[in-house]
């Protein structure tokens, strides 16, 4: 007897959420206007809604973190989610516990969703071969950190109107960063031309086929940029000596006043934080309210994640 | 034993340059009496019709790991033994990153009894070129030689400081031992785990360049010019690596080199959304690099294709990318994945059974690798044709961490004869 044949809806967005390089643009797009609903909810009085009533959510942090952790643990709330927080801080590993123990362990706690940031690159797909529920990677390794470059493309957008067309510079350790990745795929994904900017010990190889232009000089890599995203200086990953020092890295690579003339006139400036003053960025410049979109981004970090939650969570 | 027959046999053995269809007898001692077209025996012997397939010497790996002692829940010798002959393997060159490491007269002497007991297949134990694998003080090469050790390595380590490696070239030149260098410079490959390059850029993982490799190549082998002893490169990964062999080699420098069947059939790309499998070291690298290596062989710059059989337990595996071990098991698809390279026309194949059987042995100075008259009747038969698809739960190693899970292969071991008596068929 032949089976039933079931039709089901082509769904844009997979089942977890790894990264930008497994995304569609359909995907990423449906995530940024689900987030834009958001926006005004989290400005409102009444923030809470139950969307996710009745699931369960579990934040598995084993690098430590305040603006992701804090962001995706109000984005659960806020939409009705019984959400939990880890703070595993090698703890877990400490006592010989491996990840796939974890997991299995939470696993049969029957979460609808885990949230997972690791130091280990791949540690979230590991994860998503071993559990039942939805995955969300909340930064791996220098891999991925989709969340972010989903933020920041809201942001952009929420200022610019649109991505496709302009020109964004990244700029600084590209190398460790995995925020710098993921805004490569999403931007060069909905249309936007991609600088990256960074010493040559700080530049990963291969980078040129990742469909970016690679400069070592700040005024060329800058010129005629609508965004400029700085990166944050990641010491605690610097094993051996990358750079001469922290001056001379201010020097040729810091954001300041001067530097950002040479990109476009109305510029906007960008950082994932937390921010090192004085080594990647001129401290009253990361303050200006006129060029500086930092705030904006950890606005919108909750609503991105609230869509994403949303939508993954099925 | 009764004296045997096989006939109607391809009988293929670089070592006597040769290639037809003939037969074998084997004498009552298990020794080849005569090979080829001729045929003379007593009546009494059996015969064994093997048309259609084709008779190697049994293979040599000269880089296998056999969990003993210490690791026996990844391997022992009964399973390595089994998977070898599974492969037609009939001679392995075992490591010694055992636990304890074997760089002592002692540790060499269980060896041998336990792998004698447990084994089913000629073991030509290894022993460390220095003491613990810590690259600070040499073994005792010549008591250890003297108990039956036939070279010496430290495996995945590499003697770092140069002045050591000058003196272990210089001691190790008088007393005729093989030194096997695995060649990494550790600063350049700290904490690496991938080659260096897109792949490893989108991956976000830590990558190596081959300069790492090249460089202490190129030292080694500036070195060999002051103190040439018999020395041999384990595993070579890179075009850059193949350059500096083929420089040296013009400037009349003797010594060996070997290459993992995996850098031969695989690349970075394989390793896809982080498999662990796929980790090795060295590691695989680009498309270019694989090409060149099958060059590399072609041209004699590259003599030996070792399984750099790794077995792991799953334990061990299951991790993320960067915590997870090293390495593959190999040595019971070592021919057939190494057939591959005859089927898609990368290499003639007497040259691939060159690298497998009688090249391995004269390097290591034992006496295999080869059907000719008087030499132990370890061969290996196999259906040049026969396609299969390599299932991991069907391999015989204990553990089954194999890179090539699922892929078609085309050829396969029918029989393995190990001193004339048949030690594995199917």
């Amino acid at each position: 007897m032949a089976t039933e044949k079931k039709v089901t809806a082509i769904k844009n967005t997979p089942k977890h959420l790894l990264g930008i390089q497994n995304l569609s643009v359909l995907a990423a797009k449906e995530i940024l206007n689900e987030a834009k609903s958001f926006i005004k909810l989290n400005r409102g009085s009444s923030k809470k809604l139950d969307v996710l009533r009745g699931k369960t959510q579990i934040n598995l942090f084993f690098e430590p973190s305040t603006r992701t952790q804090s962001s995706f643990d109000l984005a659960g709330k806020r939409l009705g989610a019984d959400v939990m927080t880890m703070n595993m801080g090698n703890s877990a590993l400490k006592k010989g516990e491996t990840l796939i123990d974890t997991a299995m362990t939470l696993n049969a706690m029957h979460p609808d969703i885990i949230v997972i940031r690791h130091q280990d690159s791949g540690a979230p797909n590991l994860l998503s071969q071993k559990v039942n529920c939805t995955v969300i990677n909340a930064g791996d390794g220098r891999r991925e950190h989709p969340t972010q470059a989903l933020l920041d493309a809201l942001t952009i957008i929420n200022r610019k109107g649109n991505i496709e067309g302009l020109k964004i510079a990244i700029c600084g350790d590209i190398l460790h960063s995995r925020v710098a990745r993921s805004n490569i795929y999403l931007m060069n994904m909905l249309g936007a031309e991609v600088n990256v900017i960074a010493p040559k010990t700080l530049m990963p190889e291969g980078i040129d086929n990742l469909g970016v232009k690679s400069f070592t000089d700040m005024k060329k890599g800058l010129d005629g940029c609508d965004i400029v995203m700085m990166l944050r200086l990641q010491n605690e990953r610097m094993q051996g000596s990358f750079l001469p020092s922290k001056r001379e890295y201010y020097e040729f690579f810091g954001l300041t006043p001067e530097k950002l003339k040479f990109a476009k006139k109305d510029a906007l400036l960008m950082h994932p934080g937390p921010m090192n003053r004085g080594v990647e960025i001129d401290t009253k410049l990361a303050d200006d309210i006129n060029v500086s979109l930092v705030k904006e981004q950890v606005e919108l970090g909750v609503a991105v994640r609230m869509a994403c939650l949303k939508l993954y969570c099925k | 034993m009764r004296e045997k027959i096989l006939t109607n046999v391809r009988i293929i053995d670089p070592s006597q340059k040769m290639d037809e269809i003939g037969n074998i007898v084997i004498d009552e001692k298990g020794k080849i009496k005569s090979i080829g077209k001729k045929l003379g025996t007593s009546k009494s012997a059996e015969k064994i019709d093997l048309k259609g397939l084709v008779a190697i010497p049994g293979l040599v790996d000269m880089k296998a790991f056999v969990g003993e002692p210490g690791f026996e829940y990844k391997e022992n010798f009964r399973t390595l033994s089994q998977a070898a002959l599974a492969g037609g393997v009939t001679s392995i060159v075992t490591m010694p990153n055992t636990k304890p490491v074997i760089d002592n007269v002692s540790m060499v002497d269980f060896i041998i009894r336990r792998g004698r007991d447990k084994a089913k297949v000629n073991l030509f134990p290894c022993a460390s070129i220095t003491r613990q694998m810590e690259g600070n003080q040499m073994t005792e090469f010549g008591l250890l030689k003297a108990r039956g050790i036939i070279g010496f390595s430290d495996v995945n380590k590499t003697i770092q400081n140069s002045e050591l490696m000058s003196r272990i070239m210089n001691y190790a030149s008088d007393i005729d031992v093989l030194i096997m260098q695995h060649a990494e410079d550790y600063e350049l490959a700290k904490n690496s785990c991938i080659n260096q390059g897109e792949v490893a850029t989108r991956l976000g993982l830590q990558g190596v360049s081959d300069i790492a490799e090249k460089i202490i190549i190129e030292r080694d082998l500036s070195l060999l010019s002051e103190f040439p002893c018999r020395y041999h490169i384990n595993q070579i990964s890179s075009k850059n690596s193949l350059n500096v062999i083929k420089k040296n080699k013009s400037n009349g420098i003797k010594f060996s080199t070997g290459v993992s069947i995996n850098n031969l059939s695989l690349n970075q790309n394989d390793i896809g959304e982080f498999r662990t499998f796929l980790k090795l070291s060295p590691p695989l690298r680009s498309e270019e690099d694989r090409l060149s290596l099958i060059e590399g062989i072609k041209n004699d710059l590259i003599n030996v294709i070792v399984s750099d059989h790794i077995p792991e337990d799953e334990e061990s595996k299951r991790l993320p990318f960067a915590q997870a071990a090293t390495g593959s098991i190999g040595i019971e698809t070592l021919l057939s994945l190494s057939l591959e390279l005859y089927h898609n026309e990368s290499l003639p194949l007497e040259k691939i059974i060159k690298c497998l059987t009688i090249n391995p042995a004269k390097i290591l100075k034992i006496d295999k690798g080869s059907l000719k008259e008087g030499s132990d009747a370890d061969i290996c038969i196999f259906d040049l044709e026969k396609p299969w698809v390599v299932k991991a739960e069907e391999l015989k190693s204990k553990s089954k961490n194999t890179a090539i899970e699922n892929r078609k292969l085309q050829g396969k071991v029918k029989m393995t004869l190990l001193q004339g008596e048949v030690v594995y068929s199917n």
